[in-house]
């Protein structure tokens, strides 16, 4: 088994101006890389005889709207043989198209599919790229975060056209998303006036 | 002259006794040989990480129960390391002995489940009807320390919610004691049984390439004959001190993956045995107020016990900006956690890494080219909770 800080070296000497930044915290190695790169740099580290990293364990998004590069696409790996996880990640813009790695690892195809659905984060090339967890016929891209935890759609069976039909959300009460941060320990911000009306409509 | 033949599509699922829940496959049949599958998934799909983005790191817990409930615990368990690692609190030795025992438990809950439904699918009843009785004795045990059978919300990042009622550890040692008789019994009904064995000998044969390709884990890579277990590979909470082996299997097949399930139960009563020989009294939770909630008493007494557990109730515990990804061997494979905190009290984003959801995604390579009467076969090894597959 290789240390981890040996599996840091060496992959930063192999692919010196590929990876963009690197660092070990919680027995894991984080790298940072260009979206350009991702292919160039999962082939090194699947096949190499250091690293060996066989399994994809994982692709997911963050999402951070304030930023200019609002996806953050993250593949968490693991080898078997030396025991160690990598957790890969780099920025996307909201509509950029990103490669895909069910070519190297045929485990990618439902994880893509997943973030596709999630996030609509779409990926070039991918055999199958249909929406995978939603319901048949959904919009939108539940896991962003301006996405509504209540959804926009509810569905009911219609007793009058005999199927099942779709309706705009109605909420008989607004989402009680309560402030609990003590203002004079916590909060970095100066509580708006509107917010506390709707606090007590709630 | 050349025939030309035209290829049957069959909907396997959604209600289907066999489909272990709400699975939608599509088959396209030549004869009776499966040509392709294309499971549709997401029936189940309830938006548990968009949930727990909007709940306080204790609320969501619960959700992870919900996940794969046939051992809920053990989902459970993955977060709460991720967030003892973030925030590094130490976890009491009674409370890491307890948590292990009913990892193992959750094991051997699942184990049951398993093996036995598998049995049902391919014809054998009796085997459910056995392992149903000690899966309700295991509930039982559940039930008495979290007060509930199946959604638990017993794992705490910093510990347990309580202690073990008095009584439940001698319980929980006399059915270690009567257990192995249930798994021999069992084992006589199917180990050597003939229709048995022919309906899962070189079924669904998985090779130690493909299963690391198709980021298999847990019985399924280890049926394949790879020796890889999280428990002992990156030890976490007290795994370190117990002994145990782990079952490898040999073709990759079907019969193997039972086998591996059978002595996995095996090995999980031992541990319990040990972890029962080595638990000591003593706290339960982190001593840290600001963590985990004050004892009743102290409510009552101490202006800062109540502050605390107004608090933590209301705002809940902040967790600080960083990200993890920490994994348990759950009964089914590697589950994950990959959680993002931003310092609030609400995850920023909590990605679960089911293991059901990569096993089944390579559903259209293990069935094709089998006979349409393996597909409940293959499905039942794949070992396929609906829960955690959709989450």
């Amino acid at each position: 088994m290789i240390n981890l800080t040996d599996l840091e070296k060496k992959i930063n000497s192999e692919l010196t101006t590929k990876i963009k930044k690197s660092e070990i915290r919680h027995a894991q190695l984080y790298l940072n890389i260009d979206s350009e790169d991702l292919i160039d740099v999962t082939l090194f580290i699947k096949s190499n005889e250091n690293t060996k990293f066989r399994q994809l364990i994982d692709v997911t998004v963050v999402d951070y709207p304030e930023m200019t590069k609002r996806f953050k696409v993250v593949y968490l790996f693991l080898s078997h043989e030396f025991n160690q996880r990598i957790v890969l990640s780099y920025s996307i813009n909201e509509n950029e198209v990103i490669p895909t790695l069910t070519t190297i690892y045929p485990a990618a195809n439902w994880m893509e599919r997943e973030v596709f659905d999630m996030y609509g984060v779409k990926f070039k090339d991918h055999p199958d790229l249909r929406r995978i967890l939603t319901d048949y016929g959904f919009e939108g891209h539940p896991l962003r975060k301006d996405f509504p935890l209540t959804g926009h759609t509810e569905v009911r069976y219609s007793e009058e056209q005999k199927k099942v039909i779709k309706e705009p959300v109605k909420l008989e009460q607004n989402y009680r998303n309560f402030d609990y941060e003590s203002p004079w320990e916590g909060t970095k911000y100066i509580k708006k006036q509107t917010d506390q009306e709707n606090d007590k409509k709630n | 002259m050349t025939k030309k033949t035209k290829t049957l599509n069959l909907n396997f699922g959604p209600q289907h006794p066999a489909a272990h829940g709400v699975l939608r496959l599509i088959l396209e049949l030549d004869g009776e040989v499966v040509e392709k599958a294309d499971p549709h998934i997401g029936l189940l799909h309830r938006g548990t990480e968009k949930l727990i983005e909007n709940k306080t790191y204790m609320q969501a817990v619960p959700y992870f129960d919900r996940l794969d409930y046939v051992a809920p615990m053990n989902q459970e368990h993955a977060f709460a390391l991720a967030i003892e690692k973030i925030l590094r609190i130490d976890v009491p030795i009674r409370a890491q002995f307890i948590r292990v025992m009913f990892c193992e438990i959750g094991r051997i809950l699942s184990h049951i489940l398993n093996v036995t439904t598998q049995a049902l699918d391919v014809g054998a009843l009796t085997p459910s009807l056995w392992g149903f009785e000690e899966r309700e004795t295991l509930m039982t045990f559940y039930e008495r320390a979290s007060g509930s059978r199946l959604h638990a919300n017993y794992f705490r990042a910093g510990g347990v919610h309580q202690d073990l009622p008095t009584g439940l550890e001698e319980d929980i040692g006399r059915f270690c004691e009567s257990f192995p008789k249930i798994i021999d019994d069992l084992e006589t009904l199917l180990t050597d049984n003939r229709i048995f064995k022919q309906r899962n000998v070189d079924i669904g044969i998985v090779t130690k390439d493909d299963a690391l390709d198709y980021s298999f884990s847990g019985v399924m890579i280890r049926g394949s004959g790879v020796p890889w277990d999280l428990r002992k590979s990156q030890p976490y909470e007290c795994y370190e001190q117990l002994e145990f082996k782990i079952p490898v299997g040999k073709n990759g097949d079907c019969y193997d993956r039972y086998l591996c399930r059978i002595d996995e139960m095996r090995e999980s009563v031992f541990i319990i045995k040990q972890c029962l020989a080595k638990m000591t009294k003593g706290p339960v939770k982190s001593s840290d107020g600001k963590i985990s909630p004050p004892p009743k008493k102290d409510i009552k007494q101490s202006m800062e016990a109540l502050i605390h557990h107004f608090k933590l109730f209301t705002e809940g515990y902040r967790v600080d900006k960083d990200e993890i990804y920490t994994a348990v061997e759950a009964p089914k494979g590697e589950f994950g956690v990959y959680l993002i905190s931003d310092g609030s009290s609400k995850p920023y984003k909590c990605k679960i890494r089911a293991p059901g959801f990569s096993h089944l995604a390579a559903m259209d390579y293990l069935i094709k080219g089998h006979m349409l009467a393996d597909v409940p076969a293959v499905l039942g090894s794949l070992d396929i909770v609906f829960g955690e597959v959709d989450r």
